[in-house]
């Protein structure tokens, strides 16, 4: 099986995002880039179906070289090797683009995806990219398991879930429940050297995106107004206060 | 050109956040001058429809939103848009919301705009307000395309009107044949209690309650309140909750009228998902939680003597 996983680069979980330049941009010093978190479910899970099934595992990142570190990273998870298409990531739809394209000169039968990238979460890539190479794309998707041509999948939807066969080749946008959260893979000392000797390769690309939605500034969300502490012996303050004052209750 | 607002129902009802949906299209038609379509599969009442502000309604009577695979039901909206002429199409961020937008923006060649927290500018339809980094931003996008998706988050858009209207109902089946790469099997239903998308009101629960043995309270109280129950990464992460209740940075991102948060420290990523709820409470025994620098209202002390009390008063404001 040939498995590709599609990997961003998004702003640590703990970053504390700060607008500078006008609100125009947000501020990128002393911000730590990561693999986007959703993006590790699908590499943990593409990782056991190789150790189970013996099938390669490329990852994939369009981007500039600032994200070489998060693709060795990925090799030293354990991806057979990694690809970054050189193209700043301007929208999804580029992105996808770019991606649709590489795969199809390398015949993927799977594809993931993460179900959003914690920065912009536009969920959009996984969409798109099933769109331009028309075939299935199974979203939020919490569990997995081939069989021969089909792969069983779950799907999270509002009030429960729903579970489909699907034929692959598939895009499938993952997230927790695809693995355990215990199960994730990190790197190991071993998977850190071996990664050294694996191929980063970076490829260019031509394709252009006439249409695009700019982003044209950012604005920080209002501050609350100072928490009301309710003594918690008066617990009727808190209801009284819900119902009259925030009118909510 | 026309704008066309995707109503969601499940089995047939439609969804509160169609409604949302619906009056979001209504204001745009209105700057525009135009007419409003609403576009559903599987629908009942479809009546309700116009009195949100639809002058056309479209019901496609072979799909419907229970049965029917992603690619179908994009492939199904996507010709009635193309038909209608759609321009600006307004969908509601809901996991089919999701789902089904980026597969329609792909078929009809239109910019996809996720996350709306608010209307667009009064004289730039194509410049909207989104919501960026789980809430911890917001940002500012413009289109240049000429047809735009716009999804919107759930419960942002704040009071919705009924207005009494005219609209025609035309029910019509759709030719689009189904793709059997993709085939539901089973569908599961959690329970019937509210979902997280839909909830006006949100309980959630932390490691503070010590195990899952704790939880009846939770949902006592969430059913008296009508409201949804959560809880934090690390509860479903030992399995004491489904992880369908997780919310925050890497969960489910929520923005409810109310957020009862009981037990939860407030970790930024748990805040990332929650803090743009219009009300937060917080129910912690430790004062320096920093959950209480992000509340609106808070008690300190613990949840299980405050939860009872606060039950029973609740109970008691309701008579
Ligand atoms: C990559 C990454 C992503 C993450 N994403 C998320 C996410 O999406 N969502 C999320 O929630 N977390 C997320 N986290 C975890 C986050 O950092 C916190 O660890 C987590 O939110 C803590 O959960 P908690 O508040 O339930 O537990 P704790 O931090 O253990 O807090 C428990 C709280 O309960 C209080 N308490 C104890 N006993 C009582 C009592 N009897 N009555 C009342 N209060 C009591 C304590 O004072 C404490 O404040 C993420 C972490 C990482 C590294
Ligand atoms: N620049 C990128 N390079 C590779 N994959 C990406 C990129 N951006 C997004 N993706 C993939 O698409 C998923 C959803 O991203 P998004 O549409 O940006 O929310 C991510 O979890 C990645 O799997």
């Amino acid at each position: 099986m040939n498995i590709l996983v599609c990997i961003s680069s998004v702003p640590d979980t703990t970053s504390k995002i700060n607008l500078i330049n006008d609100n125009k941009e947000f501020d990128r010093n002393g911000i730590t880039f990561i693999i986007n978190p959703y993006d590790e479910f699908c590499l943990t899970k593409a990782i056991f179906i190789k150790e189970s099934t013996n099938a390669k595992v490329t990852v994939v990142n369009v981007g500039g070289s600032n994200n070489d570190a998060i693709l060795r990273k990925a090799l030293a998870i354990g991806a057979d090797n990694a690809v970054r298409i050189n193209k700043e990531a301007l929208n999804g739809n580029l992105v996808a683009s770019c991606i649709a394209n590489y795969c199809q000169e390398e015949n993927f039968d799977l594809i993931f995806c993460g179900r959003e990238s914690i920065d912009f979460n536009g969920g959009k890539v996984p969409g798109f990219l099933a769109q331009k190479l028309n075939i299935p794309f199974v979203n939020s998707c919490v569990g997995m398991d081939i069989h021969d041509n089909t792969i069983e999948v779950k799907e999270e939807v509002d009030n429960g879930q729903i579970i489909s066969k699907v034929k692959y080749p598939a895009v499938i946008a993952g997230q927790k429940g695809l693995v355990e959260e215990k199960d994730l893979k990190i790197p190991s000392m071993r998977g850190i050297m071996t990664a050294r000797t694996k191929p980063l390769e970076v490829i260019e690309s031509s394709v252009e995106c006439n249409n695009n939605i700019k982003v044209i500034n950012y604005e920080k969300p209002s501050e609350r107004t100072e928490c009301k502490i309710v003594d918690s012996e008066k617990v009727n303050d808190l209801v009284e206060l819900l119902s009259t004052e925030a009118k909510v209750i | 050109m026309s704008i066309i607002t995707i109503t969601e129902n499940w089995e047939g009802k439609f969804k509160k956040t169609s409604f949302e949906s619906l009056s979001y299209g209504r204001h745009i038609a209105n700057q525009m001058n135009s007419k409003l379509i609403a576009i559903t599969i599987g629908g009942n009442n479809l009546e309700s429809l116009i009195q949100y502000g639809a002058d056309k309604i479209i019901n496609i009577t072979n799909f419907n939103f229970e049965n029917n695979n992603n690619t179908d039901i994009a492939k199904v909206f996507s010709k009635i848009i193309e038909e209608e002429n759609g321009s600006t199409i307004i969908i509601s961020n809901t996991n089919i919301g999701k789902k089904i937008s980026p597969l329609i923006a792909q078929n009809i060649n239109a910019g996809l705009i996720t996350n709306a927290v608010a209307y667009p500018e009064k004289n730039n339809l194509l410049k909207v307000k989104c919501k960026a980094f789980s809430s911890k931003s917001f940002v500012v996008y413009e289109s240049d395309y000429n047809k735009n998706i716009i999804s919107i988050i759930p419960n942002s858009i704040g009071e919705i009107n009924q207005i009494t209207g005219k609209g025609e109902i035309l029910n019509q089946e759709s030719e689009i044949k189904s793709n059997q790469d993709y085939q539901i099997l089973k569908r599961s239903k959690q329970n019937d209690k509210i979902s997280l998308s839909d909830a006006n009101i949100v309980v959630s629960a932390g490691r503070g309650l010590k195990g899952p043995e704790n939880w009846p309270m939770i949902e006592e109280l969430a059913e008296l309140l009508g409201a949804a129950t959560a809880c934090s990464k690390p509860v479903s992460d030992m399995g004491w909750r489904p992880h369908s209740e997780h919310v925050g940075q890497t969960g489910i991102a929520v923005n409810p009228d109310l957020y009862i948060a009981i037990g939860i420290s407030g970790a930024i990523q748990h805040l990332a998902g929650v803090n743009a709820s219009k009300n937060i409470v917080v129910i912690n025994t430790d004062a320096e939680a920093p959950f209480f620098k992000a509340a609106n209202y808070g008690i300190i002390g613990d949840a299980f003597t405050v939860i009872p009390k606060l039950i029973e008063a609740i109970k008691q404001h309701k008579n």
